[in-house]
């Protein structure tokens, strides 16, 4: 067993209403920056566990955004890393 | 008949629930805290209002795993009646006993104001006591109240008539869909498939006294009571 820390980005699923986004979108065009198409507010969450290996470790945390950490009728999640502790 | 009000770490319309029941109905009420294993009788479950565990990670996510909750999932699944309101709603979408989910207001501004609904569907047991497409002020006090579903259980709910409530403008245009919300459809309140889980996000236990600016939603603890009677 090794001890890992699994990174998750949990984004609103495309194609829905995303005002929080679409809020932050505006304020930054105001700031100048003109360039922004779109913005999503998401969450990224941090697990830190220990498993056999790092591919172990992924397949857990897959695992708990399907159960918790993301709801799947309005969010999609990606695992953004995997790394040893 | 007795109701069972669960209280979640956070619950705050426990209380309005409470007095809707005992003194607005009639009838027998008992707590239950959200550790509680069994319902003590209960013959239909109140999910209250309120802001479960803070609301953290997603509204209503930690409370679908209370322990009360595999014992609420149950009742549900014997096809007891289970009442969810607002905060409740967002749980029992959660915990699967209602399709959907409840997202941030589109106006991204908490709501708290009494609002118009049209009654879609009478032959539900929560809402026989009133007349088809009545009009009722019930007041709503919510952040994350946007209902939202994938096309294809859109389609279904309406197709079932299990839209039961939905919000309405004025008076004189009691047709025009529209949401302080931004709720798909301006859905207001669905029930499950077995048609025995109500998730509304307007206060009915808000509404149950002239007094306090109306008693629309008593209808809605009636609706339940002359059900289980007949």
């Amino acid at each position: 067993m090794s001890r890992f820390r699994v990174a998750v980005h949990i984004v609103p699923r495309r194609g829905l209403l995303d005002p929080q986004g679409k809020a932050v979108g505006d304020a930054l065009r105001t700031l100048g920056f003109s360039a922004v198409q779109d913005v999503h507010v998401g969450r990224h969450v941090v697990v830190e566990m220990d498993a056999s290996d790092g591919s172990a470790a992924e397949r857990s945390t897959r695992e708990m955004c399907k159960k918790l950490l993301a709801n799947p009728v309005i969010e999609d999640f990606e695992i953004a890393s995997v790394s040893t502790l | 008949m007795k109701f069972g009000i669960v209280t979640f770490p956070g619950s705050n319309c426990d209380y309005d629930a409470y007095h809707a029941v005992v003194d607005a109905l009639g009838e027998e009420a008992v707590y239950l805290w959200h550790k509680d294993h069994d319902l003590r009788g209960s013959d239909v479950i109140i999910l209250p209002g309120g802001f479960s565990y803070g609301d953290y990670l997603r509204v209503g996510a930690i409370a679908r795993f209370s322990p009360i909750m595999r014992e609420v999932v149950a009742h549900a699944e014997r096809g007891a009646p289970v009442l969810a309101i607002c905060n409740g709603f967002q749980i029992a979408c959660e915990a699967g006993l209602l399709p959907g989910a409840l997202l941030r207001n589109a106006s991204l501004r908490f709501v708290c104001e009494a609002v118009r609904l049209r009654v879609e569907n009478t032959d539900t047991q929560f809402t026989n006591r009133y007349a088809d497409g009545q009009l009722i002020t019930i007041p709503i006090a919510h952040g994350d109240g946007r209902y939202t579903a994938d096309a294809d259980t859109l389609a279904r709910i309406e197709g079932e008539g299990r839209i039961v409530f939905r919000y309405v403008g004025g008076p004189g245009d009691a047709d025009e869909w529209w949401s302080p919300n931004g709720s798909m459809n301006a859905i207001a309140g669905i029930v499950s498939g077995a048609g025995n889980v109500l998730g509304m996000m307007p206060h009915p236990e808000r509404a149950v006294d002239d007094l306090l600016g109306s008693s629309d939603g008593l209808g809605v603890f009636e609706s339940i009571l002359s059900r289980v009677a007949a």
